[in-house]
């Protein structure tokens, strides 16, 4: 793929082969889980989509982080969790909310500063939580979510439940130093987290290349004896797969794995970025060669699990959704100024 | 004579030093290629190229650090950490390690060193992003700590803290960048621990910083032309060196002092300075000095809530009013 043939031209004296390499035989999806996939992964391009406009007209403010054409990832993922596990990110973090099953309209309000919005407008777009789904953040500082969603590990082990967490970050995230100190303790502690790196080629400006002395991330763990697996983030079954290997294996006591997902982000990093780092060409490159959501689309035609008749109606009631989120969230009050003085520490 | 804006004097300040000093080395996240988050260093990777601009990894510890090591030995690195809320993230070398080095060594350490960093709120980026943090800095021994509120101040106290031979943090506010000011031709260099009266007055003392400092002065006029209240605007610049000549002196013809400060209450730097006033001019006053903060909560991203906690020119109008008409 794409993506994965331009990190293999960045890397460079990182050569070793990938230990495993799930491009190799990807399992198919049942037809339940590719018309799944496909929903899901329609709402969160087209809830980005939608909030990309509301920020051009000036109804969003502050940062607003896109994440189309990562799609795959959290959806995959998110098929291989069970209740009670936990999930937890950066500030790239409206996918993985609606992935949780957060309501669309409380996210979209938020990023609109309203009063519904999931933190009262306090928040905005990179901090929004709900502990009910499993989500623990929405974190603006970059590597912050990694200590803690080992601690969520840490928490689950000691009360003895099976549950994982699922801790998400970037390839420019992966050069902090807690996400090392984080790495150790896991495995010192055996601890069941899943560190899933989101290589989506770019930390802001800066590519993976560019930033990072060794470029396959996933071998980052081997110095603390954690596997590591690379994945090919745009192939919704690949996520999938490669995610369910790794719950069993924390459900099973053996400790932290990590999952590197190569990916791409179509749009700037964040609302105000331009992205003249990159070719139109490469970006293209990958849109029309690796689109995650063409990928199962494609399928379910070919596999006449779908008709396109199907797939219009699939997108009609993703818009429906994602319009009445639009539509909530213009039309929800300003938060009252005495919001100011709840939740504070006194 | 130029017009330039406080995001282009960066830069300009920045490669006023490096032009003339070949151990000025400047480094960061996104500041090289990209030019900065805040575009505000565009065209120093071009002028002074790769060795000497360099674009780093998300690692802030290995950033401070590695711009401490270099600076052991006498280069004098400018180093970039993108907002200021992430001198949380590398605290340890801006807490333990720049200011006690002097000191811990008989003076062989020196830490020749400027951080730069994006100060402030107005950007509706939340409680992780918006911070004004200039206390966190000023609280510790060691360190030098400057504020400009406009683009002559930028170049001019750049330069005077890239030649200081210690640690000097240097707070840009975000929501300055696109403000225009004018800026003279040829090198400017100014000086640390200078604060400048920049709206002479009579009947009170407004001391401000940075953002607040076009707040304090709008403030002024409005009390001038609506309520008849002539005050005197200090922008207070450096907080370490702080200027206490120009501060006392300034109630010791006003006889109050206001302070209006970006950082939250507890704690902030007015509440030092007015513990100096305290001390030094009590008998100056003629009623209580007043502080006027953002409250001690956390910053909120919504644009309404945002607004309702920084201090206003409406806010400091009419608390400076009722302070002198009661
Ligand atoms: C500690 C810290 N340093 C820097 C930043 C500024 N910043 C925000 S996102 C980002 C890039 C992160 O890239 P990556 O981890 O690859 O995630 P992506 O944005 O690609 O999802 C940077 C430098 C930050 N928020 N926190
Ligand atoms: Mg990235």
């Amino acid at each position: 793929m794409a993506v994965a043939d331009a990190q293999k031209k960045s890397s460079r004296a990182d050569t070793a082969a990938p230990e495993t390499d799930t491009a190799a035989a990807v399992p198919p999806l049942t037809q339940e889980q590719e018309l799944s996939a496909y929903r899901q992964m329609l709402l969160i391009r087209r809830f980005e989509e939608k909030a990309g406009q509301m920020y051009g007209m000036g109804l969003i403010g502050g940062f607003c982080h896109l994440y189309i054409g990562q799609e795959a990832v959290v959806v995959g993922m998110q098929m291989t969790l069970k209740d009670g596990d936990e999930v937890i990110t950066g500030y790239r973090d409206h996918g993985h909310m609606l992935a949780c099953g957060m309501d669309p309209k409380g996210v979209m309000a938020e990023l609109t500063g309203r009063q519904h919005g999931y933190s009262k407008g306090k928040g905005g777009s990179m901090h929004m939580f709900s502990v009910e789904k499993g989500f623990f953040g929405g974190h603006g500082i970059v590597g912050a979510q990694v200590p803690l969603g080992t601690g969520l590990a840490f928490a689950n082990k000691y009360r003895g439940s099976d549950n994982v967490s699922v801790t998400y970050f970037g390839d420019g995230a992966a050069n902090q130093g807690q996400v090392y100190e984080s790495f150790n303790m896991a495995k010192l502690w055996m601890l069941p987290v899943i560190y899933v790196i989101e290589n989506n080629q770019y930390g802001m400006g800066t590519s993976v290349a560019r930033a990072s002395a060794t470029t396959h991330l996933y071998m980052r763990g081997r110095a603390h004896d954690i596997p590591g697996e690379h994945v090919d983030g745009m192939d919704v079954r690949a996520v999938k797969a490669a995610g369910e290997k790794a719950v069993k294996w924390c459900r099973e006591g053996n400790g932290p794995i990590i999952l590197e997902m190569l990916t791409y982000r179509y749009r700037g990093h964040s609302m105000s970025d331009p992205a003249k780092y990159r070719t139109r060409e490469e970006v293209e490159k990958v849109r029309t060669e690796h689109d995650p959501i063409e990928q199962v689309r494609a399928r379910l035609l070919s596999n006449k699990w779908a008709s396109e008749d199907d797939l219009k109606k699939i997108d009609a009631a993703v818009r429906a959704t994602v319009n009445e989120a639009a539509e909530f969230a213009t039309h929800d009050p300003e938060p009252d100024p005495a919001e100011l003085w709840t939740d504070v520490v006194r | 004579m130029a017009e330039l804006t406080y995001r282009d004097a960066v830069a300009r300040g920045i490669a006023q030093e490096m032009a003339r000093d070949p151990d000025v080395i400047f480094f960061g996240e996104d500041v090289a290629k990209p030019g900065g988050v805040f575009k505000a260093t565009v065209g120093l990777y071009e002028q002074f190229g790769p060795k000497r601009v360099r674009d780093t990894p998300i690692s802030e510890q290995a950033i401070m650090g590695a711009a401490m090591g270099a600076a052991m030995t006498g280069l004098k690195p400018i180093a970039e950490i993108m907002f200021s809320d992430f001198f949380a993230v590398c605290f340890d070398y801006i807490a333990n390690e720049f200011p006690k080095s002097r000191y811990m060594s008989n003076g062989q350490l020196k830490c020749p060193l400027v951080v730069r960093t994006g100060n402030g709120a107005g950007s509706r980026f939340g409680a992780q992003h918006s911070q004004s943090v200039e206390n966190w800095c000023m609280m510790i021994p060691g360190l030098k700590v400057v504020a400009p509120s406009n683009p002559r101040d930028v170049i001019g106290l750049m330069a005077a803290a890239v030649r200081d031979p210690d640690p000097v943090i240097f707070f840009e506010h975000k929501s300055l960048y696109p403000v225009k000011g004018e800026v003279p031709d040829g090198e400017i260099v100014d000086t640390l621990g200078t604060a400048a009266i920049v709206r002479p007055g009579k009947d009170a003392s407004i001391l401000a910083l940075a953002l607040m400092v076009p707040r304090a002065l709008e403030a002024a006029e409005r009390l001038k032309a609506e309520h008849g209240i002539d005050c005197e605007v200090i922008d207070v610049r450096s907080l370490v060196p702080l200027d206490t000549q120009t501060i006392l002196g300034s109630i010791a013809r006003t006889h109050r002092v206001f302070t209006v400060e970006e950082n939250p209450r507890l704690c902030g730097w007015g509440a030092e300075i007015v513990s100096i006033i305290a001390d030094e001019a009590f008998y100056d006053l003629d009623g209580p000095p007043v502080r006027i903060t953002t409250p001690h909560i956390p910053l909120p991203a919504a644009d309404v809530l945002e607004d309702a906690v920084l201090p206003t020119v409406q806010r400091i109008t009419e608390t400076v009013r009722r302070s002198l008409q009661s």
